[in-house]
């Protein structure tokens, strides 16, 4: 990719408060993104063929895709984050982004923070508005297609910061995609477990704010804990050099 | 002893093959784990000794001749 | 107090004393495990409701007690690699991930043996079973990460953040599971919920526990050794060791 594509941070003065420097990462990771729509699109192809599969491969039958639709989109949804985590640090690392980014004086898990929640806006959410429409192609009904876009609403963030922590810990190693995968699924299970019990306890019609707001539980934590071990994670990775 | 006979006590009411293929995988994958990791342990400390072996020998011959010669060559110049 | 720490974090000390406690742990660990299994096998009596299969319990508990202990032993050692950079603690973790990998492994294979008799089927997605499947992607997430860094001090410092995010997510994971297994199917079995178990059967089993305990602790010993002789190649205690057998 040439220079002009990648606008480099701009270097922030130590005098400047902590949110005005992760307010410059968040925009400046918008922007980069936004100049490489392609990175922006391959998540969601990626998503849609996923669930696409299922009704191709398992059962087109309405009842079967009524019942395991939910859990078909969560599915489908985590891998395709899983599949985007690759870029959250990598090109950063490789043109010493990254490196500018440790050394500023405003604490890093901040930075970090502020990175991931780009990385959310650019895939988690695209991959919730997209989901009424997979979701209406699984038959599922509007009930269940309100909680589900909730679920994911709430625990796709999730996801963006613990695949933070497997992204740092994992750069710049060969084969990073498959260890990213080993390290991380194993962590998404809970997230996975919460958000398709939540839209099961929705259809059989039973009150879902106390699931809602477990997820969100699960939020806070991942939020206020996974910046702290991408944070060392990435020192570490830099490092090893 | 809770059994009458020693066949009871392979057949263990026809629970037998269950039992003891538990119990033979156990002490497989035990056993291979602890020869494993004894035999690993003496192969770093042969190839600790052949290393130092060779780094002796290399000393020795090294030391009394010089590492390298030089002979003067003569190229005719025209 | 720090003279004792400070040799605790020499590896040339620790090779010296585990040289000489590990033939009595390698003895005490085999005694106990012998006997535990034997009594558990002939002696103990039968259970009323499952029959002989039950005794697979005397050497699927000590497993699947060790996979949990082991990991929990790998995150206080994590803990320390990562706040005090102590050399040791980082030979223990990257010695002990593989054990603690067949330790799980053949709590799940003992588990699905004994389900077959006792469910009828191999394997249900019982809360208990699934997080141990979890716990075995745990560990091979840490020994992959630990192959795939090749510089040493950031594989053990990495491996030392990873080890500490599974464990505060070993909670997690155990109670989300327990939900989800509630949630889809109403309570079956429980293994190990006896009413009350009589003491000829739990005294060999504690037998063998401790047995398995002590056995962890030389395999520990001998990997740990392995991995200081390879760091340490150059230095010289290492060198008169290999020559002369003394440390």
């Amino acid at each position: 990719m040439n220079a002009e594509t990648r606008p480099t941070v701009r270097l922030v003065r130590s005098s400047v408060g902590a949110l005005a420097a992760m307010k410059g990462v968040f925009a400046r990771d918008m922007k980069v993104a936004f100049r490489q729509r392609q990175d922006l699109l391959n998540p969601l192809l990626f998503f849609i063929m996923v669930v696409t599969l299922f009704p191709l491969g398992v059962s087109p039958e309405v009842s079967f895709l009524q019942e395991a639709g939910a859990g078909i989109l969560w599915v489908a949804a985590l891998l395709s984050v899983l599949l985007s985590l690759d870029h959250l640090f990598r090109h950063d690392f490789d043109d010493g982004t990254l490196e500018q980014l440790v050394l500023q004086p405003q604490p890093l898990f901040l930075l970090i923070l502020a990175k991931t929640m780009a990385h959310w806006m650019l895939t988690g959410l695209p991959l919730v508005l997209l989901t009424p429409i997979l979701g209406v192609m699984v038959h599922l009904d509007g009930n269940s297609i309100a909680v589900l876009c909730l679920t994911l609403l709430i625990g796709t963030p999730v996801l963006s910061f613990i695949g933070a922590i497997g992204a740092a810990l994992t750069l710049g190693l060969r084969s990073a995609g498959v260890l990213l995968s080993l390290l991380i699924i194993p962590l998404y299970i809970p997230v996975l477990i919460f958000g398709t019990g939540t839209v099961a306890a929705a259809a059989e019609g039973a009150p879902v704010g106390a699931y809602l707001a477990l997820m969100g539980a699960f939020l806070v934590l991942a939020a206020t804990l996974a910046p702290f071990a991408a944070a060392a994670a990435l020192r570490i990775s830099l490092s090893n050099g | 002893m809770a059994f009458d006979s020693f066949s009871a006590f392979i057949a263990m009411d026809g629970h037998g093959p269950y039992v003891w293929a538990c119990y033979g995988v156990f002490f497989v994958a035990m056993v291979a784990l602890m020869a494993g990791s004894v035999r690993s342990r003496n192969a770093i400390i042969a190839s600790c000794r052949r290393g130092y072996e060779t780094q002796a020998d290399k000393s020795r011959v090294a030391s009394p001749t010089p590492s390298a010669t030089f002979t003067r060559v003569n190229i005719p110049q025209d | 107090m720090w003279r004792i720490f400070h040799k605790l974090g020499s590896p040339k000390w620790f090779f010296g004393i585990a040289a000489r406690f590990m033939p009595w742990l390698l003895a005490g660990g085999l005694l106990l495990l012998m006997a535990g299994i034997i009594w558990g096998l002939a002696f103990a009596p039968e259970d009323y409701l499952q029959g002989n299969s039950y005794r697979i319990i005397f050497i699927h508990v000590p497993s699947a007690f060790m996979a949990q202990s082991v990991y929990i032993m790998m995150a206080c050692a994590a803990v320390v690699t990562l706040v005090w950079r102590m050399k040791l603690a980082d030979v223990f973790v990257k010695a002990v991930a593989p054990v603690g990998l067949v330790l799980t492994f053949l709590a799940l294979f003992t588990g699905a043996v004994w389900g077959k008799p006792t469910w009828g089927t191999w394997w249900i997605w019982d809360a208990r079973l699934t997080s141990m499947l979890i716990l075995l992607f745990l560990y091979g997430g840490v020994i992959a990460l630990d192959r795939a860094i090749n510089d040493e001090k950031s594989a053990a410092r990495a491996v030392a953040v990873l080890v500490l995010v599974g464990v505060v997510n070993i909670p997690i994971i155990k109670y989300s599971v327990e939900w989800w297994n509630t949630l889809h199917q109403p309570a079956t079995f429980k293994l190990t919920e006896k009413p009350s178990m009589p003491a000829e059967m739990w005294v060999p089993l504690l037998l063998s526990v401790l047995g398995l305990y002590l056995i962890f602790g030389w395999l520990a010993c001998v990997r740990m050794q392995a991995e200081i002789l390879v760091r340490e190649r150059r230095t010289r205690w290492v060198k008169t060791f290999v020559t002369t057998g003394k440390v």
